[in-house]
């Protein structure tokens, strides 16, 4: 508000364009009002300079015919629709327009000229933007749609450009908007060369169908069909490697989830023996955690303040310590009977997980909630054209981070040192002093807050729903069986495998199948190694 | 041998069993609709349902209490001999007026226009009643072979039998895998040559579930009272003992838990004509432990504990799904808790921990009194 403010009195006292930059919205105001000094064409030129997607959406109104121009006062105010109400562009006001106002007002439309000019604008826009991947998106929707009239626009920002990343993808673009607008064969030529060398797994219909029409005639005095050879060649091979790493990365994402699950699970079942049936309801209770505080940061602080962004990161210490307390609390009232008794446990926790998964759809309701994903989450990280969404990104490091912080929790501190001998042997760690009772309330509440962190992070690449945790309670006890039970890196290695192993059969099985034969593999895995893979060596008789 | 322990006993099976196959039935049969001793053909049908759930209880009893292994996977056993089944019926809904083609409907509906092979033989009634045994007997045997072997006990078979029937129902839920998918089989018009919906088929029905029912009763009574039941029971108690002993536990619980499987396919076989319907949610590794809760909460290791354990469960809940069907679920999953935490032995067991909890404190009063004497 300041800022435009400031800007607005700086337009006004530098008349004649000495202001490098102003803001969209004041240009879009001049070009309206045009009471400004600088002529239609200087102030579109500006505009194409200024890159604000804000551009677009005014535009969209401005078509639509939701800006109103009021002339009553010496400035006229400028009204767009931004949703239910009315913002003034100039000041960003918000006012609601009824029927009783809204008649003193002029319904401002752009002229068949001005639309005319302002379309390439519009269309160019992105190129512009402050974000480098706006500007690389932009520059694929110039290059794919082969629109002669784009060509000078994109090798003019092709010099300018200075990020490499959006560098490469302008020139990725322009060549294939180029192949589609030349019939001269040197460019040609050489255009399907640099392409095969970029690896543009966008451009390889188009050379193929170059490849194509240069076979049917028969005519290559260039060799362009050599070229185009490679250069496909070139292509595939760079897709193959991209398709392994993209699903490498979905593998270790849903490992990481898998890893989050099982950690909790290895920590109840294999450090206490205690078979939690209603781990998978501590993930629920996590993801609904997540969903209650979004709703209270959506009220505190409004759905579009700066702050509601925050709910994520916030909502992650806070499933951790409800699902703790909740944990504690079971584990007090009657878990603690059952350590002698596994199999009962497993009993008395499913009877638990029913009574969890009821309530909460008697509370939340049998429907999935929706968690919102916060701005910084949102979007794809791309290196060397492998995409993977942040927050798989955001999952594998929450993953890293809670292995780290359970390792050193489990050999680095009293607890820990507590906890791995009440697991060696509980009625020796309870005669030389270890507060057994209490060290188990712990492990058990870790166990569970740890399930609900996982709930809180699968909120952002899953649903939130009452049974949300059954997907996973299944896969994470394999898991366990397989890392050995009572190894925590045992647990790490072999939820990443199986979360690999099940990404890179799904694509060619389809889902079912390839978890069907991860199971049939695990089956196939404890012939030969009975215990898993890191067994606990023990001389005792388990009986 | 005697196969019972006594003649209390002796005379209970018989009253159940005339009952069950005489006086119902005939209730049925002779009195008219809205005599006060009516029996209705819903509710000899429900009874019938609840009979085969009381079989597939005694299955995992048989198991569980017996052997010691807590299998998750019964509800599975359960699902293919009521599947092997259905395919029979389906096989006799004869030709629909929609696709005009003898063909079960998801087959139409799939394109297919001829049987697939593995169908084929289920026109027969013989092979069907072969089926609905060695089909839940064979994947028990293979997947007990291989679980067996490995020595896998104790809690981790619980963890992988609760992993087979998640993989199965996955699998079941595929219409490529021609069973009808998500649907499953329902629908049917014949059994036998006579038709489903006639009483008479049902009250043979619930007959045979009855019988089902008497007669695995009196098998596994003799079984466990034999040499092999002992070692069985010794397996439970202590595996490595009666290994160290020199008998091969393995074979010993491999044939258990086939035998087991093929009880629980019998059950599933009587149950779908009388429900109507098979799809893959009887499948789920939760039926399973809803099993495991009928169980439980009538006494495990006892021989008509689980028989009670179904009926009291089934009953309540086709009560309280009515009256309470929201909180139905917590009220099970309550019962659930507090019989593992304080009624171990299940109902059965209840006046025997009655008596004992008497004899405690009577003993602790006296104990208390005697040194105050002494003093």
């Amino acid at each position: 508000m300041k800022r435009l403010l400031c800007y607005f009195l700086l337009a006004g006292l530098c008349p004649l364009g000495l202001i490098a930059e102003r803001d969209a919205r004041l240009i879009l105001y001049d070009l309206i009002t045009e009471k400004s000094d600088f002529s239609q064409m200087e102030l579109l030129d500006e505009l194409s300079d200024a890159g604000d997607p804000f551009i677009a959406e005014f535009y969209e109104q401005w078509r639509a015919g939701g800006v109103f121009l009021s002339n009553q006062s010496e400035w006229p105010l400028v009204y767009f629709r931004t949703g239910d109400s009315y913002t003034e562009l100039r000041t960003g006001d918000v006012t609601t327009l009824n029927d009783g106002n809204i008649d003193g007002l002029e319904k401002a439309r752009a002229s068949r000229g001005l639309r005319k000019l302002l379309k390439p604008i519009l269309d160019t826009i992105g190129l512009s933007a402050k974000d480098p991947s706006v500007r690389v998106d932009a520059a694929f929707k110039l290059g794919m749609g082969q629109d002669p009239e784009y060509l000078p626009i994109l090798k003019n920002k092709l010099e300018t450009e200075k990020d490499s990343r959006v560098k490469r993808a302008i020139e990725e673009a322009y060549l294939i908007s180029l192949l589609g607008n030349t019939e001269d064969a040197q460019i040609v030529l050489e255009s399907v060369k640099r392409l095969g060398e970029l690896n543009s797994v966008r451009s390889r219909d188009i050379i193929l169908k170059i490849g194509a029409k240069i076979d049917a005639t028969g005519e290559d005095p260039h060799g362009i069909s050599a070229a185009v050879k490679k250069s496909i060649i070139s292509i595939e091979s760079h897709e193959t490697i991209v398709d392994f790493f993209e699903n490498l990365s979905r593998g270790l994402s849903t490992g990481s989830v898998l890893l989050i699950v099982s950690f909790g699970l290895a920590i109840t079942f294999g450090l206490m023996g205690i078979i939690n049936m209603a781990h998978g309801e501590f993930i629920a209770l996590g993801g609904y955690t997540c969903y209650v505080v979004q709703g209270i940061f959506a009220s505190v602080f409004g759905v579009h303040s700066a702050g509601f962004q925050w709910f994520f990161i916030v909502s992650l210490p806070v499933s951790f310590f409800v699902a703790g307390g909740v944990g504690f609390l079971f584990e007090k009232s009657f878990i603690r009977f059952l350590y002698r008794r596994p199999l009962e446990s497993l009993l008395a926790t499913w009877g638990l997980s029913m009574v969890m998964q009821q309530s909460f759809r008697l509370w939340f309701g049998a429907a999935n909630v929706s968690v919102e994903t916060p701005n910084f989450l949102s979007g794809n990280y791309e290196l060397a054209g492998i995409g993977m969404s942040y927050s798989r990104v955001f999952v594998i490091f929450l993953a890293i981070f809670i292995a780290i912080g359970t390792w050193a929790l489990l050999t680095k501190t009293n607890l820990g040192l507590y906890i791995r001998a009440v697991m060696q042997n509980r009625s020796m760690a309870s005669s030389i002093g270890i507060p057994v009772d209490r060290v188990n309330s712990m492990t058990f509440s870790l166990g569970c807050g740890l399930a609900a962190i996982a709930g809180a992070a699968l909120s952002q690449i899953g649903n939130v729903g009452p049974s949300m945790g059954q997907d996973y309670i299944v896969k994470s006890f394999m898991v366990v069986v397989v890392g050995g039970v009572g190894n925590l890196l045992g647990a790490g290695v072999s939820a990443m495998g199986i979360g690999t192993i099940d990404q890179f059969l799904q694509p060619r099985l389809g889902p079912v199948m390839g978890t069907i034969i991860v199971f049939a593999g695990i089956i196939l895995f404890l012939q030969w190694r009975p215990s898993g893979l890191f067994a606990t060596k023990s001389r005792s008789l388990e009986d | 041998m005697q196969i019972f322990d006594n003649k209390k006993e002796v005379g209970g099976y018989l009253l159940v069993a005339s009952v069950l196959l005489l006086v119902l039935p005939m209730l049925n049969t002779f009195l008219a609709e809205g005599d006060f001793l009516h029996v209705s053909s819903f509710q000899l049908s429900l009874w019938g349902k609840y009979i085969c759930y009381a079989v597939l209880a005694m299955s995992l009893n048989f198991l569980w209490g017996y052997t010691g292994l807590l299998c998750l996977c019964q509800s599975l056993f359960f699902a293919l001999g009521g599947y092997a089944f259905g395919m029979y019926l389906m096989l006799n809904v004869g030709v629909d007026p929609v696709y005009n083609s003898a063909l079960p409907d998801f087959m139409d509906f799939m394109g297919f226009t001829e049987l697939p092979v593995h169908w084929k033989p289920f026109h027969s009634f013989l092979f069907t009643a072969g089926a609905v045994l060695w089909v839940p007997g064979l994947v028990a045997f293979i997947f007990g072979f291989l679980a067996f072997r490995s020595r896998i006990k104790g809690v981790y078979f619980s963890i992988l039998t609760q992993a087979l029937t998640y993989a199965a129902a996955l699998l079941f839920y595929r219409n490529e895998f021609t069973f009808g998918g998500n649907n499953g089989f329902t629908d049917f018009k014949k059994i036998l040559g006579a038709e489903m919906n006639d009483p008479s088929t049902q009250r043979w029905l619930f007959i045979g579930s009855a019988a089902l029912m008497l007669l695995v009763y009196v098998f596994l009574s003799w079984i466990i009272k034999t040499k092999f039941g002992k070692v069985q029971q010794a397996i439970r108690d202590s595996e490595a003992r009666v290994r160290f002993s020199g008998y091969s536990t393995t074979s010993y619980k491999l044939l258990i838990f086939t035998v087991s499987a093929m009880i629980a396919g019998a059950a599933g076989a009587f149950y779908v004509p009388q429900v109507g319907i098979i799809n893959p949610g009887e499948m789920t590794a939760a039926k399973s432990l809803d099993v495991v809760v009928w169980v439980a909460l009538g006494g495990r290791g006892t021989k008509f504990g689980p028989v009670i354990g179904a009926l009291i469960v089934n009953v309540l809940k086709s009560f309280a799904t009515r009256a309470y069907p929201d909180s139905w679920l917590i009220i099970l999953g309550l019962i659930f808790i507090f019989v593992v935490l304080f009624m171990p032995n299940g109902v059965v067991g209840l006046p025997a921990q009655i008596k004992g909890w008497i004899a405690y404190y009577k003993s602790k009063t006296a104990s208390t009194a005697l040194p105050k004497g002494v003093a």
